[in-house]
């Protein structure tokens, strides 16, 4: 007897009776052929998630077992294009069903067609362990792809075609393993989205991510491999935040991820990335990036595996030895997906309705992220950068507070720095990054042995402020001494020139670590100067009138990035400032 | 000749069951036939084997197991349109209610919509002039936004989006091609009433298609409101090739019609009482904003919404910033002040204007001209607070200044009147003449090549008819 429909409740459906189907299994539910997956099973019914809307959906419709789980399809083509949640292609979608996307379109993930400029790297005999590359290919100007032996196979080099054009479908090599079965190898394999691809061994960490932006790279750097949270409230510029860092950041391939946000923001990403060009390679940012999109509008089951499809690309790519960095926007949408599909099975909800197994689902995926040896002997690194969007900006609603535990990263985002337009918002107090020790090694031999210490400085400064601060707010700045007026002043001047950032500015948009240094030192210099000046009896406010400390401020933009020695300029400028106060 | 099924199995609030159905599909249309001649409207929303539950859009009051006959439709929720529906007047269900009968329909649209493709979209950049300065200058509104107003009981709220339908209307193609749809959602009659009056006094009723549930209409009905306003939206914006502005009120009511229902179906509830789905219910109707490359028109939303308590963390407007493209935020006390419109500048944003706005749009220097006004206003914020505890005249002198320029900014920039329609160069230059009231050197987000065009403290004293003051001559010094 085939398998029927027995009810239906928004994306859910079950049927009745049934034991054909297997746990996460992907299943094609209705005459219209729904995707779906498997997500229960007990000895009366069979629960079915459905990643498209079942409006229209009849019990008695047939479900069809597909045998095999939710997976990815993975090979050239991936990059510069567009997915939705299950890795359909936007475009192709388009081209079926018009500007709308309509139930039931069911579209191959990657070109068929496409021939691709194929190298073979393999010969006749050759004994090939899982994850060895059989054949490149240019797959855009930047990325060349590798092809590998899927997981879990290895074997013999029985037949091999030679170098030329081919389709993904085409078989290129033949495996004959152990137990004399044949095991085809073409351009493309699959892939479960919910299962971590497997690696040789997980490297320490010990390269920052450099993304170019100064209150990252100097105060909360992330590592290669890391992971991150931005957590904020609505307005503070999480997206604006993800959006700098795809743009800049020093990784191969970028995976942007728009899990159950605005449609605007994807048409956003994909015009502007196409027209920004990379300074390091010149050529769009397109060429390194793939965009999953699933608006807060498409079906909320898709919204869950988007984040699992995002990560799984990334791991691939990873597997040839890219450093990839996925930015998932946003990961409480993802968990409110979980939180909706756990209401509509009626299970037993802990805290604000999320299910019970939240902080696990949430370790799975940040657990992904790493730098690996790779089957193939090559290194790779997924970071991953999670956007959290807190009910009410309050931080110690769940999906905030377990991510927390599993990330090391933590850029919060604050309102009232929003509001006064100070971007990034990150809030320095709140904030905090667990690198900076992995990573020390890294910065002295590559940037300076100075990088660590000045960082030091400067986030002491900053803590100081806080603490004066609360005094000035209750009894005005009069009453403070001058050498912790001065702290005020010169922390005014980190704040403002240099921990806030201009991403509209030719030169302020990016800044190369090298610059970032110079800034801090002759932040620091002026500090170290102003406090001997103050010792020696001179008043903050004299040493304000003399305007350098204005002219530091706007250091940042005066400064521009291919003429990074005008700084010390500066440095002789403070000298004379400060002399000239009698 | 379809099948009719007699009675009912149970009724619990909007929803009945109904057991033995065949063939019937998820959010099918049913009517349900009353012995007493009257026909109301109802929906599936679950189907399990042969059972389902059925809500009704009417309510269920003077039902019983017996005195009913269903019948399915065999379709979703459809409405019909066509490009007569201009100048109508529709119930929360879509049915007309202004006595001029049935329309004539080009095609029936389901009202649920389909999400837009995100690669289809055209991302927006053309600035709507909307002739008040704090949004034009501050919180651009950009065609194919969604900009929702947050308000609170009591403020003119209505009345903002009037003066912004009145003012716009002039700058989209000369009222070419234009159309207002309006959705009430639980308001009372006078603000329907209040909306129908400005419109005709407007002289544009006939580009208005309205849809009204007032605050005493059924529930069911006010969750499908709003779909039948963005799906008229939708087609004249993509088969009419109309811009089209829809401003709905109040989305709290609808929010509170969309918990009594989920709480009605059993359903387990999220924060407050809300719905678990709330976010992606209220995204299936904000996100129905946009252009799509297909047709040359545009659907903008401008919904309101009230805060309850004045809490911008409750759910509604917490869920609802986190969907649409900034907010304008009303602000109490500035209300009592006296002042309107009340636009607190500080929480109010618009995510699109960064696109929208400068060279080729408005001025080149529009962007930082908002920037350092958001920073300067916020420093108010700072100082008045700190004022409150030390009194003004411990403030050093830099922050009297503040206060001047706050007073002014709250007076002449935000305070504007009913019918006042300011151009945009008029709303930039009334900003630099308002920061030129502040020392040169506090005005640390602009760069000096701005400073030397706009900056001018001596026309700025003269506009306001302030003296001028020892500090800013003691920092004009400075560097020289």
């Amino acid at each position: 007897m085939s398998d029927v429909i027995y009810s239906i409740n928004g994306p859910v459906v079950k049927v009745k009776d049934s034991k054909t189907f297997q746990m996460l299994e992907m299943v094609y539910v209705g005459h219209s052929q729904l995707m779906g997956e498997v997500i229960s099973i007990n000895d009366k019914f069979t629960t079915i998630q459905v990643y498209e809307t079942t409006t229209g959906l009849k019990p008695g419709e047939p479900v069809l077992s597909t045998g095999s789980p939710i997976s990815a399809t993975l090979g050239p083509g991936i990059i510069t294009n567009i997915f939705d949640g299950i890795e359909r292609p936007l475009k192709d979608l388009e081209e079926q069903s018009g500007a709308f996307i309509e139930a039931g379109s069911n579209v191959p993930s990657l070109d068929l067609e496409r021939l691709w400029d194929v190298t073979i790297q393999v010969a006749l005999g050759d004994e090939l362990e899982s994850g060895a590359v059989i054949a490149t290919c240019p797959e855009t100007p930047l990325i060349t792809h590798k092809s590998m032996v899927p997981p879990n196979i290895r074997g013999t080099v029985i037949e091999v075609a030679p170098n030329g054009q081919y389709n993904v479908q085409t078989t290129l090599v033949k495996l004959e393993d152990a137990n004399g079965k044949v095991h085809e190898i073409s351009l493309m394999q699959k892939w479960p989205i919910k299962i971590a691809r497997p690696i040789k061994e997980r490297l320490p960490i010990a390269m920052p991510l450099v993304t170019g932006q100064r209150v990252i790279d100097t105060l909360f750097p992330i590592a290669k491999g890391g992971t991150a949270a931005i957590p904020g409230g609505f307005g503070t510029g999480k997206t604006m935040t993800q959006h700098q860092i795809a743009k800049w950041c020093d990784a191969d391939i970028i995976v942007y991820v728009g899990c159950g946000e605005r449609g605007n923001e994807m048409t956003q990403v994909l015009e502007e990335f196409g027209e920004l060009i990379d300074p390091k390679s010149n050529r769009p940012l397109t060429d390194r990036t793939v965009l999953i999109a699933n608006t807060s509008n498409m079906p909320v089951a898709a919204r869950e595996a988007s984040i699992y499809t995002g990560v799984t690309l990334a791991e691939y790519y990873r597997d040839m030895g890219y450093h990839v960095a996925i930015m998932a926007d946003s990961t409480s949408r993802w968990a409110e997906a979980l939180r909706e599909i756990s209401g509509r099975l009626e299970e037993m909800p802990a805290e604000e309705g999320f299910p019970a197994y939240l902080p696990s689902r949430l370790s799975q995926f940040y657990e992904r992220a790493g730098y690996m040896e790779n089957l193939n002997g090559s290194q790779g690194s997924v970071t991953i950068i999670g956007a959290v969007s807190p009910q009410g900006a309050d931080f110690s609603e769940p999906v905030t507070q377990n991510t927390k535990r599993f990330v090391r990263c933590f850029w919060a985002l604050d309102k009232s720095l929003a509001y006064a337009r100070h971007y990034f918002a990150i809030n320095w107090t709140q904030s905090y990054s667990d690198y900076v020790l992995d990573l020390s090694s890294w910065l002295d031999e590559n940037v300076s042995e100075n990088w660590v210490k000045d960082r030091q400085i400067l986030a002491y400064l900053l803590a100081e402020e806080a603490k004066l601060l609360e005094i000035v707010n209750l009894m005005g700045p009069d009453v403070l001494p001058e050498d912790q007026k001065l702290i005020i002043e010169v922390a005014r001047i980190i704040r403002v020139g240099y921990l806030q950032q201009n991403a509209f500015h030719k030169d302020d948009t990016y800044v190369p670590m090298a610059k970032q240094l110079k800034m801090m030192e002759v932040i620091i210099h002026l500090y170290n100067r102003s406090n001997q000046a103050v010792a020696g009896g001179r008043v903050v406010s004299q040493l304000v009138k003399t305007g350098i400390f204005d002219k530091i401020v706007k250091m940042k933009y005066d400064v521009p990035n291919d003429n990074i020695e005008l700084l010390d300029s500066y440095i002789k400028e403070i000298d004379q400032a400060i002399q000239s106060v009698a | 000749m379809s099948l009719k099924y007699v009675g009912l199995n149970e009724i619990n609030g909007p929803l009945v069951v109904l057991d033995n159905v065949e063939n019937a599909s998820y959010d099918e249309m049913v009517e349900l036939h009353l012995d007493n001649g009257t026909m109301r409207n109802g929906r599936i929303v679950q189907i399990s084997g042969k059972k389902v539950v059925i809500q009704v859009f009417e309510g269920t009051f003077e039902l019983s197991l017996t005195n009913s006959q269903t019948r399915l439709t065999g379709h979703p929720m459809e409405l019909a349109v066509s490009r007569e529906i201009l100048g109508r007047v529709f119930n929360g269900a879509g049915k007309p209610i202004d006595g001029l009968g049935q329309v004539y329909a080009n095609k029936s649209m389901d009202i649920n919509g389909l999400p837009l493709n995100p690669v289809s979209r055209v991302y927006p950049r053309d600035y709507i002039n909307t002739g008040i300065s704090t949004i034009d200058c501050l919180t651009t509104l950009i065609r194919g936004q969604k900009l929702p107003i947050f308000s609170v009981s009591g403020l003119p709220h209505n009345q903002l989006a009037v003066q912004i339908v009145k003012q716009a209307k002039v700058a989209q193609d000369n009222g070419q091609g234009f159309a207002v749809v309006f959705g009430a959602m639980g308001v009372t009659n006078d603000v329907a009433d209040y909306f129908k009056r400005s419109f005709k006094e407007a002289g544009i009723m006939d580009r208005v298609v309205m849809f009204l549930n007032i605050s005493n209409d059924p529930i069911i009905e006010r969750i499908l409101t709003p779909r039948c306003a963005l799906t008229a939206a939708e087609y004249l914006a993509f088969e009419e090739n109309m811009h089209v502005l829809v401003i709905y009120t109040d989305v709290t009511s609808y929010c509170e019609a969309l918990r009594e229902f989920s709480s009605s179906t059993g359903e387990i509830p999220g924060r407050k009482g809300y719905p678990g789905y709330l976010y992606s219910d209220l995204a299936s109707l904000y996100e129905r904003a946009g252009i799509s490359k297909y047709a040359k028109g545009s659907v903008t939303q401008i919904p309101i919404l009230t805060m309850p308590n004045n809490d911008i963390t409750h759910p509604v407007p917490d869920l609802t910033g986190y969907i649409t493209e900034g907010q304008i935020s009303m602000d109490i006390d500035l209300n009592s002040a006296g002042i309107y419109p009340p636009v607190g500048v500080l929480p109010s944003l618009s995510r699109l204007m960064k696109d929208g706005i400068g060279e080729g749009y408005t001025r080149y220097d529009h962007q930082d001209v908002a920037n350092q006004l958001f920073a300067c206003y916020n420093h108010v914020s700072e100082v008045k607070s700190l004022m409150s505890v030390i009194g003004e005249d411990e403030l050093s002198d830099l922050d009297k200044e503040y206060v001047k320029f706050g007073r002014l900014f709250e007076g002449q920039f935000v305070r504007q009147g009913f019918d006042d329609n300011r151009s945009i160069e008029y709303t930039l230059d009334l900003a630099w003449d308002l920061l030129s009231v502040l020392p040169k050197t506090a005005l640390d987000r602009l760069d000096n090549a701005l400073l030397d065009k706009f900056y001018n403290h001596a026309k700025a004293l003269e506009r306001f008819n302030i003296k001028e003051t020892k500090i800013i001559k003691e920092l004009e010094k400075v560097g020289e």
